[in-house]
């Protein structure tokens, strides 16, 4: 398509008036209050509810509460959740009773959209996306973190129901092996 | 007319033998008898029955229509009713002319009330609905909801009917009753006493499938708990397929235990190549992985059921060591070392090398030992080569022992293939001594092998040392591939598509789960370019067109079509 270049008129072409246009929009922002951050030294807040990266929890015990459900390998939409389930060989469960957890859970950070589906899918509340933005490495494998480097980010989350505590103690009050 | 026949003699089906009732108001005609699963006798065909000949789903645990009916669960009740009989013992009429249906008070379980002429069936009223919601709620109070770490999450009946009938939330509140988890229930099963519904699906099969009474109930109330007999483990050659009739986690396998969520399994139509018999099998592979084999209907081999023997003779595919390059001493293009070649181009120097070598073998002097374990399509391919080059061919016998359910006495899938095509001596291995002395004397000098170790079958590394030229194909290393002038690594079955033929004639395919390693290839498409360079006749390049090619030239297979075996398979005429 061709478009026809507009025919200027004399004030247009004066050319003065444009630049002055320009510096009254310059003038108007320099005495206003400044926004710009001096990132990284200065930092924003990250409001409540801001979904950063994803990271892994333990229990207030100390027990990881991944179960190696694998649910958000799948709900996943860029696949950047790569589990590698136990099997019969793998660690045992922090907590025995819940039998299974991991042997290795890796997320490929450069995939992952924060799109927070992992944490909504959890049916153990392990993965919890974070208020971590600014995720850098040297390399691509660099950015594909494993179990304990998300172990170790995501700290402790203090679990208000305790699901395989209360199992295992219900089980035990009744004279059973949880 | 012998008079000691028994009075087995069927009389003509009398025309009686239909009735007719409505499913939901659409009229269905069933059978008024269906064979028992376990004894085949005939036995009044059931509501369900009717209602899966209609097309409708009515949801249900302890049924199974392989099994014996229990009617414990209580899941299939549904309401029906019906025509009312007057004083005078004869039918009410309608206004309209049809029959008055007298809707029965109460609910019946599907699974084992027996259908009356004119019967009405009601599966999707609201208190159809309201009782199966009920059900499963009473189903679900001791439960321990562990789905997370539960290996049938995902093929679960309780986990699918919950999401039709179930509630978001539990509405009990008293304790669950605890009973024992992991339970060692044999060397390949788990238990988990918590997940079971107590609907016996299990006990059943054991006791009237396998015939080994082995699991039972004990303790009472909700305290009822599945155990094995005691003192004994549940160890028969088919335990697995309680994991699979189970219609919740009770009952899992140890070998596949936290290997892998159901639902990334990809499945791929199969069959089992542990023995004769041709089990149906489904494959369940990720990403280039087998992770498991289960059984698939077939009611013309194997029902719905599979040895666990076969079952677990998989992870072999997945083996380290497997045979993964193209290789021949003899030619330097295709030393290990070197890597100039591209594996296409390294295919076609060994292909052209070995036809080269057997267009100028003297008749008589080649000799074939061909794996009864390779698809009626590969042995066909060869059989054809063996006829222009004169050889003298065999299959290795495997005759171990058999039982009475499934598991043939001959562990070689495709026996009767290699009998059909003409690959295997009458008996199978009676030529193999003859190989042997034709080496031992200097007259054999090629020997083709395909998937065998012959040096395990009386044709040892010496006399191998002798020929001009060992041309092996195998999965695994093997002293024989050891020894070979030319490897040519070949696919197991999951890895590419082809026929099996079982012991009693059934013509059966398989499709490709996986991918071969390296630079491995299916053993029909090499062997195609050989028969095509040596014979000069081109061939069918697909498997199909090489199914309905081998089908038009060997006997036992004529009328045989590739896309008309099915799913199933068809017979051929042994
Ligand atoms: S936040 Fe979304 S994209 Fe990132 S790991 Fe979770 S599910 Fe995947
Ligand atoms: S273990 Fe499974 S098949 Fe056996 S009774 Fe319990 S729920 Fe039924
Ligand atoms: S399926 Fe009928 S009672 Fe269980």
């Amino acid at each position: 398509m061709i478009v026809k270049r507009k025919q200027l008129n004399l004030w247009e072409r004066l050319y003065l008036p444009a630049v002055i246009g320009g510096f009254k929009v310059t003038l108007r922002h320099f005495f206003r209050k400044k926004v710009t951050m001096q990132y990284p030294e200065e930092r924003w807040v990250v409001p409540e509810g801001y979904r950063g990266a994803p990271y892994l929890v333990k229990d207030q015990d100390g027990n990881t509460k991944c179960v190696s459900c694998q649910l958000c390998e799948f709900v996943c939409p860029p696949k950047a959740i790569r589990i590698t389930p136990p099997g019969s060989t793998g660690p045992g469960a922090d907590r025995s009773n819940a039998e299974k957890m991991p042997r290795e859970f890796e997320i490929n950070m450069l995939r992952c959209i924060f799109c927070g589906f992992c944490q909504e899918v959890c049916p153990e509340e392990a993965i919890f996306l974070m208020k971590d933005y600014s995720l850098n490495g040297t390399s691509r494998a660099e950015m594909i973190y494993n179990k304990e480097k998300l172990l170790a980010l995501g700290g402790v989350h203090n679990d208000p129901i305790r699901k395989w505590k209360h199992k295992a103690d219900e089980a035990r009050s009744q004279g059973m092996e949880p | 007319m012998s008079t000691a026949t028994p009075i087995e003699t069927k009389p003509a089906p009398p025309p009686s033998d239909k009735l007719k009732v409505r499913v939901n108001g659409k009229e269905v005609e069933v059978p008024k008898t269906t064979p028992d699963p376990v004894s085949g006798k005939p036995l009044p065909t059931t509501m369900i029955q009717a209602c899966f000949i209609a097309k409708v789903e009515v949801p249900h645990y302890c049924y199974h229509p392989k099994l014996p009916v229990s009617g414990n669960c209580r899941m299939c009740l549904v309401e029906f009713g019906t025509p009312a009989i007057g004083p005078d013992r004869k039918p009410i009429l309608n206004p309209d002319g049809t029959p008055k249906i007298a809707k029965a008070p109460r609910p019946a379980i599907a699974c084992a009330t027996p259908l009356s002429p004119g019967m009405e069936i009601y599966t999707d009223t609201p208190t159809v609905k309201l009782m199966r919601a009920g059900v499963l709620e009473f189903l679900l109070i001791n439960h321990p909801l562990d789905c997370p770490i539960c290996d049938q999450a995902g093929e679960c009946k309780l986990q699918e009917y919950s999401v039709d009938y179930g509630q978001s939330e539990s509405r009990f509140v008293e304790a669950k009753v605890h009973k024992p988890k992991r339970v060692d229930l044999g060397p390949r099963i788990v238990l988990d006493d918590e997940r079971c519904i107590l609907c016996t699906r299990c006990i059943r099969f054991t006791r009237d499938i396998v015939g080994d009474d082995a699991l039972g109930i004990v303790n009472r109330g909700s305290h009822n708990t599945l155990t094995a007999y005691p003192g004994r483990a549940f160890d028969n050659n088919y335990t697995l397929n309680t994991v699979d009739i189970c219609p919740v986690g009770a009952l899992t396998s140890k070998d596949f235990r936290f290997q892998m969520r159901v639902w990334f399994l990809k499945e791929t139509k199969s069959l089992c190549t542990s023995c004769a018999t041709g089990c149906n099998t489904v494959i369940g592979s990720r990403e280039e992985k087998i992770y498991r084999y289960e059984p698939r209907e077939n009611n013309a081999v194997n029902g719905s059921w599979m040895c666990d023997h076969g079952r677990l003779n998989y992870k072999w595919i997945g083996r380290e060591d497997r045979l993964r390059e193209v290789c021949s001493p003899q030619s330097t293009a295709l030393s290990p070392q070197s890597a100039v070649l591209s594996p296409a181009e390294r295919w076609a120097v060994a292909v052209r090398g070995i036809a080269e070598k057997l267009k100028h073998a003297p008749a008589g002097s080649v000799a074939m030992i061909v794996s009864a374990r390779q698809t009626n399509e590969e042995i066909y391919l060869l059989a054809k080569l063996a006829r222009a080059l004169g050889a003298l061919t065999d299959s290795v016998p495997r005759i171990l022992e058999g039982d009475r359910l499934l598991l043939s006495a001959d562990r070689n899938p495709n026996s009767t293939g290699a009998r059909l095509a003409g690959i295997a001596a009458d008996p199978m291995g009676a030529n193999l001594p003859k190989i042997a002395e034709g080496i031992r004397s200097g007259h054999i000098r090629t020997l083709i092998v395909l998937g065998e170790d012959v040096t395990r079958h009386g044709i040892g590394a010496d006399l191998l040392g002798k020929l001009e030229t060992l041309i092996a194909s195998d999965i695994l290393p093997n002293e024989t591939t050891r020894l070979a002038h030319y490897l040519l690594p070949g696919c197991a079955h999951a890895e590419k598509r082809g026929t099996f033929t079982s012991t009693k004639g059934r013509v059966q395919k398989f499709m490709k789960a996986v991918e071969p390693p390296g630079d491995a290839r299916p053993e029909w498409e090499f062997l195609r370019e050989l028969a095509s360079q040596v014979t000069g006749q081109a061939g069918a390049a697909s498997i199909e067109g090489l199914f309905n090619q081998m089908a038009g030239e060997v006997p036992g297979f004529h009328g045989l079509t590739w896309s008309g075996l099915g799913d199933t398979g068809a017979t051929a005429t042994i």
